[in-house]
């Protein structure tokens, strides 16, 4: 697991609930990856999404998501509700509106990079 | 979004809100925004006019919302579509069959009901996934191995219902189900045999029960809900090994087919087994494609001398033993014995794999389905070997004779059809995913931005169908786009089987709400006018 510190932590220190809810919603982010975007897009063998953005980035960015700083939440949203290739867009039973919101807090760049 | 056939504005913004207030406002769908997440992604026809396309989608939580739902939908005559994960790509993923229906999307059931180690069997709601029972047997570190279809986020049950298959012995997926509970058209539970008996402790051991055995017909139809479902499941093997068998000649597709049929009808091999040819099934260059265009003039010979040229050999068959070491290796001796007879044989003592396997030697593996291993390894997207990726697919699996003439002639024959189709079919292996049967695999590309390639996809699929019943071959399944031309096929005495399936639907379903369409199956207020 990588370790992410979001904006509202860091931003609003003394406000605890923030605090915890936005930990809360990164570790449900990790939960929702590991279940719905690992399959294709960690690496090791047979990682078909990370084998393509190699190819589509060729060095330029990494290839495995978890990898990248530069997602930002409306980006994650835009293609898990849209798919694109040969990945289809995911429905709301499978990946709620709140789910994706965590999704998307998990993958974003972290305030300190 | 399509508006439900037949259906007033009035009804269905009634039935809408029946529906909310049966399994919760929000988990009615009907915003365009919403109901386009329904969409086929792998549609041929995506974009265009006759693209199948949902109305709405509802989705519940429990057998109860389901039944509430299946009464609300009589009431007010609203065609209904259910289905499990909605991961059928290929064969119309989560849109219907029939525009306009609402989908019942099952995907919230998904609860794992029990799994028994001692009696190797799993029960298990619609929405559970390959991926969430798999992760169910490892947390509760049972010594059991699933079957896995190609993708893993599929569901068990509507992959059975659909007739999939995997690897193991328990590959036919319909075949290693026990047990079914449905909820019927009218809303009525039913369950299916011994769980037809209150409190039997049986009903994922023995299919049967008494009476008719009925579980068939909720399969490829439109009969029920399928609302829970049994499935055997395979005891951890001590070894699991996959080999090779390897035939130089042209000719030799006949012993080595009589050979491995007659294995796999004694139960020496008993388990998925595949056949390709380094030689026809490509790569292809300019010889290559003159043979194959002569079809049965090209002969042997010159097949053999064309391989030869080219240091390929002529056929490689793919088997995979489960059990004990002991007795895997006494099977695969005796494959070895009874293949010697054929001149220059080769075989290939592959991989071996010990259980019980650490987590990550199940990550690392390549031959992830023989294990019982879901994953999406299918779905290879774009790498440094293949630029050229589709966005999706719709399979063409052929059902052919277990002979060498049956792989030798559907290999040239459909072979030459999708080379001459410009349309970029993918021409796969045979494989055995259900028992006495060979199917060879074909697959064919749709696009979400290029009406064009879906265009000669669709005249592709369609010449490809027909001129597989010419040579008397049919195929098992197939996407929602084509069901009424597939089941056309199939017309022998006038249709009877066709007929016969018209008359349960007007029996079982009389209001003709649920499935409309699905594999040629029309309520008679459609009939003849789809």
């Amino acid at each position: 697991m990588r370790t992410r510190v979001t904006l509202c932590s860091l931003a609003v220190a003394g406000l605890a609930v923030c605090q915890v809810s936005a930990q809360e919603s990164v570790e449900r982010g990790q939960q929702v990856f590991d279940v719905w975007c690992a399959p294709c897009h960690t690496t090791g063998p047979g990682n078909s999404g990370t084998v393509a953005l190699e190819v589509r980035y060729q060095g330029t960015k990494p290839a495995a998501l978890e990898a990248r700083t530069d997602l930002s939440p409306d980006l994650t949203e835009l293609f898990v509700r849209n798919g694109i290739s040969i990945m289809p867009p995911f429905r709301k039973t499978e990946i709620s509106d709140a789910d994706l919101e965590a999704l998307a807090a998990y993958l974003a760049p972290s305030a300190d990079q | 979004m399509a508006n439900p056939p037949g259906v007033s504005q009035q009804d269905f913004s009634a039935a809408l809100q029946a529906f909310a207030d049966a399994v919760g406002e929000e988990w009615v769908f009907s915003s365009d925004e919403d109901v386009a997440l329904y969409r086929d992604a792998h549609s041929p026809f995506w974009g265009e006019e006759n693209e199948l396309v949902a109305s709405a989608a509802v989705a519940p939580d429990n057998v109860e919302e389901v039944q509430q739902v299946m009464r609300i939908a009589n009431r007010y005559q609203i065609p209904m579509f259910p289905f499990s994960t909605g991961r059928n790509l290929g064969y119309g993923g989560s849109a219907p069959a029939l525009s306009g229906s609402v989908v019942l999307d099952l995907k919230r059931m998904n609860r794992v009901v029990e799994v028994s180690e001692r009696n190797a069997y799993a029960l298990v709601e619609p929405g559970v996934s390959y991926f969430d029972l798999y992760r169910y047997i490892q947390d509760h570190d049972l010594k059991l191995m699933m079957d896995v279809p190609g993708p893993g986020w599929g569901s068990p049950i509507g992959n059975a219902l659909d007739h999939g298959g995997g690897m193991t012995p328990y590959r036919d997926h319909f075949q290693a189900h026990c047990g079914m509970e449905v909820v019927l058209a009218n809303g009525e539970l039913l369950r299916t045999g011994m769980g037809a008996m209150p409190g039997a402790e049986t009903w994922q051991q023995f299919k049967y029960g008494i009476g008719p055995d009925l579980d068939g017909i909720f399969s490829q139809s439109n009969y029920g809900v399928v609302t829970k479902m049994g499935f055997w499941l395979l005891p951890e093997p001590e070894v699991v090994r996959t080999v090779s068998v390897i035939a130089p000649r042209h000719d030799d597709a006949g012993p080595l087919m009589e050979i491995l049929s007659n294995l796999s009808y004694s139960g020496v091999i008993d388990s998925y087994f595949s056949i390709r040819s380094p030689v026809l099934h490509g790569p292809r260059n300019a010889e290559f494609d003159a043979l194959r265009a002569r079809g049965s003039a090209a002969t042997a010979a010159e097949w053999d001398r064309h391989a030869a040229s080219r240091n390929l050999k002529f056929w490689q068959a793919s088997l995979t033993f489960y059990g004990p070491e002991e007795l895997v290796d006494a099977r695969w001796r005796h494959v070895r014995e009874r293949y010697s007879a054929i001149p220059d044989i080769e075989f290939d003592d592959g991989a071996t794999y010990r259980f019980p396997m650490t987590a990550e030697e199940r990550e690392q593996t390549a031959e992830k389905g023989a294990l019982g291993i879901p994953s999406l390894d299918t779905f290879t997207g774009r790498s440094a070997q293949n630029q050229d990726v589709a966005d999706g697919h719709i399979g063409f699996f052929v059902v052919v004779p277990m002979t060498g003439e049956g792989v030798l002639d559907s290999l040239k024959v459909l072979g030459h059809e999708f080379a001459q189709s410009n349309a970029g079919v993918t021409l796969g292996t045979f494989g055995s995913f259900h028992l006495r049967t060979i199917m060879l695999v074909c697959m064919l590309r749709t696009s979400r931005t290029d009406p064009e390639q879906n265009r000669l996809t669709r005249i592709a699929y369609e010449r490809a169908v027909n001129l597989a019943a010419e040579h008397n071959w049919g195929t098992y399944r197939t996407h929602n786009g084509f069901m009424d031309f597939v089941l056309s096929k199939y017309s022998f005495n006038d249709n009877a089987l066709s007929r016969f399936h018209a008359t349960l639907k007007d029996a079982v379903d009389p209001n003709g709400i649920l499935s409309a369409g699905r594999y040629g199956i029309w309520p008679k207020s459609m009939r003849g006018s789809a």
